[in-house]
């Protein structure tokens, strides 16, 4: 880490009179999962490192509900999406940016009917555009001439029809991309979804992040991308039951991304 | 009079099979409009357009070449020869012998010769389908709900298309040998008339006949067959398409009855000692989620009667693909067989339903089919006709959460920890900023 990086909160700006440009919405598993966290910062120094006025809401911030709505639980989610809008519209937020599919599809999709409307971009879509800004510079680094394979998350891909940010984000790495059988549209869930994550799985004959993993590492990789937490604990799970954690890396786009730049 | 019985004979088949077509069709209605209601009217333009791509133009077929180009075909052949049938109906009413001959001339005669290629071509595809099922035993054909009747249903189905267009070729080689008219000489037909050449021509009118008839009471009987059958998608794929999903696939309804209750809770000038607003006295007691088949939405259930049990939902789903019991295409099947229940059971009781104590919940569909779901959408993206299984799950899961409390324990933990500390595991509110400056 180059240097300690700056996180002001909606609470802090508010009291200086500004208004950050987007709020950075870090969710549970950004703020709790130690894997987790991991991106969370890695997305946070391409922030700082692009001078982006960002801010997080701090412990004003709560679970959007997804599991619990995923779940069957419509209360829980409802009750949680209400009490987000009204820290949300207290803050007249208007743009969103979150490194998590499922905060992402239930903020852009579901709360809008409870009254949240805002606009809600995945980290990856953020990047790229913080590109196309010119704000930010990608060069190969670290990870020049490697062979990425990028993992959809489903709430990502299939859900919200977004499988071209992480991909065009991969390429600038100058590493070669290469694509499983099973990609977008037709791309094979890690298992966590739909509140899996959650509890043991029913039984069967094999754990699906076994299966995703194994399809992954037949591409010959030296890092399985995702852009999800929930699918980056599934297929670092998959790599070590593998005994592969030697050789092929389980990153987030936005790790790629940062540790290319040495951010 | 004697020479008007074919006609008659005809007339009353015809006027027979559509009304009992009709009949059994007005009972899949009934049954699809059980289901609660639900507005897909919206963004017209965008609903047909998604028609025409998907179900005429059968844009999701082709995700798997082999059997999505064979079913083009056959989809193909269906839709045009077709048009032969209007002359068929025609000529066995009046009595006439191909009616569109004379008029279209030589455009008639290249629509028979295109026809009958196009009937080859079905042929062949019908018995690759048979190959594929029965000696190559494709995968997806061979899961626990496709034991038999489903079985049996889908040979049934390639059995008939395959007569079918045989007795239309073998029709027309008996008649390349009549020499009492002009027979006119087509490209298949021609290559079998040898087949009969033997024969005189009494024999030759009779069996000409005799094929004509086989048609025509085929198509017939095939049309009666759709409503029991999984092949009554070629009609509800249109209609299924039309009031598809057009939001993102992430988008899951938002209760209407939960907004409510939980607008009123996080109101702080509601009055809680409050009486509920008059409740409609004749309106049935709602219950949270579905139960049973007349709790879901009537596109649930057309989807269950769109389901023509191909099974590329089930090969996609990750649950399915490692083991466990869901399956998206079981799921469709089972509510189809409920509701055929539900309505077996409405017409023996004069319209009205009798409780047999039975529902689509644990009767047909069972918890850990449930839970197994990932919510990960592959099936309603392989459905070649926008069925959305994973909807259906969906709302018997929120029956089992918010009726019975009956969800997973982990999953009752996880929920509550989201209740209580907004975060789905045990970490406590004030702590969620630590990560800044650990």
């Amino acid at each position: 880490m180059a240097e300690q990086i700056q996180v002001p909160t909606m609470a802090e700006m508010m009291a200086k009179g500004e208004i950050p440009e987007v709020l950075f919405w870090v969710g549970c598993a950004g703020s709790f999962d130690d894997r987790a966290k991991k991106i969370t910062k890695a997305f946070v120094r391409i922030l700082n490192n692009a001078q982006v006025k960002f801010a997080v809401l701090g412990t004003e911030e709560s679970c959007t509900g997804d599991p619990a709505k995923r779940a069957g639980n419509e209360f829980t989610f409802q009750m949680q999406a209400m009490m987000n809008i009204q820290v949300l519209d207290g803050y007249e937020v208007k743009k969103i940016v979150t490194a998590c599919p499922h905060c992402f599809n239930t903020l852009k999709n579901e709360y809008p009917e409870l009254g949240g409307n805002y606009e809600v971009v995945h980290h990856t879509q953020y990047i790229n555009s913080l590109l196309a800004e010119g704000r930010l510079s990608i060069s190969g680094g670290s990870f020049k001439g490697k062979k990425i394979t990028f993992h959809d998350p489903c709430y990502l891909g299939r859900a919200n029809n977004v499988f071209e940010a992480p991909r065009s984000l991969i390429e600038k790495l100058d590493a070669e991309l290469v694509e499983m059988k099973r990609c977008k549209t037709r791309g094979l869930c890690c298992g966590a979804g739909g509140a899996q994550m959650f509890k043991e799985p029913e039984k069967g004959n094999k754990d699906i992040n076994i299966e995703r993993t194994e399809e992954a590492l037949e591409t010959q990789p030296n890092v399985i991308a995702t852009g999800c937490p929930f699918c980056n604990t599934m297929m670092t799970d998959g790599v070590k039951n593998k005994e592969r954690e030697g050789d092929v890396q389980v990153l987030d786009v936005a790790e790629l991304i940062a540790n290319a730049e040495e951010l | 009079m004697l020479t008007y019985l074919p006609n008659i004979v005809f007339l009353i088949v015809l006027v027979g099979a559509f009304y009992l077509f009709f009949k059994n069709v007005s009972k899949i209605r009934r049954n699809i409009f059980l289901g609660k209601d639900i507005d897909r009217t919206d963004r017209k333009n965008e609903r047909w357009k998604t028609m025409f791509r998907v179900a005429l133009g059968q844009s999701k077929m082709t995700v798997r070449p082999i059997p999505g180009i064979l079913h083009i075909i056959v989809y193909a052949g269906f839709l045009l020869i077709n048009i032969e049938v209007a002359e068929i109906i025609i000529d066995g009413i009046f009595g006439t012998h191909r009616i569109f001959a004379e008029p279209l001339g030589g455009l008639y005669t290249a629509a028979i010769h295109f026809f009958e290629i196009l009937a080859v071509l079905v042929l062949v595809s019908c018995v690759i389908f048979l190959i594929r099922r029965n000696v190559l035993k494709i995968g997806r054909f061979q899961s626990a709900e496709m034991k038999g009747w489903a079985f049996k249903d889908a040979n049934n189905i390639l059995f008939i298309e395959i007569a079918l267009m045989l007795a239309l070729l073998m029709m027309n080689a008996v008649e390349a040998n009549f020499t009492d008219h002009e027979s006119q000489q087509f490209v298949i037909s021609s290559l079998l008339a040898p087949l009969f050449s033997g024969l005189d021509q009494g024999s030759l009118h009779f069996l000409e006949r005799f094929f004509w008839w086989i048609h025509i009471l085929g198509i017939l009987a095939f049309l009666n067959y759709l409503p029991f059958s999984k092949h009554f998608h070629i009609i509800l794929a249109f209609p299924n398409t039309w009031y598809s999903n057009l939001n993102a696939k992430g988008r899951f309804d938002n209760m209407k009855s939960v907004t409510d209750e939980v607008k009123m809770m996080l109101d702080p000038s509601a009055d809680p000692y409050a009486a509920p607003p008059e409740a409609d006295p004749n309106a049935a007691p709602q219950r949270f989620g579905a139960k049973d088949v007349t709790d879901l939405s009537w596109v649930n259930l057309m989807n269950a009667y769109s389901c023509t049990e191909c099974g590329r939902c089930t090969s996609e789903c990750p649950a399915n693909i490692t083991g466990k019991k869901l399956s998206p295409r079981k799921i469709m099947m089972d509510t189809r067989h409920r509701l055929e229940e539900v309505g077996a059971n409405m017409d023996k009781n004069k319209g009205e339903f009798k409780d047999d104590g039975k529902a689509l919940l644990d009767d047909y569909i069972t918890r850990e089919e449930l839970w197994a779901c990932t919510s990960c959408n592959a099936c309603v993206q392989a459905c070649p006709v926008n069925i959305d299984p994973l909807n259906i799950i969906v709302q018997m899961r929120q029956y089992l959460v918010m009726e019975e409390s009956a969800a997973p324990q982990e999953l009752n933990m996880m929920m509550t920890n989201v209740e209580n500390n907004g975060a789905p595991w045990q970490f406590g509110q004030m702590d969620r900023a630590n990560w800044i400056n650990e």
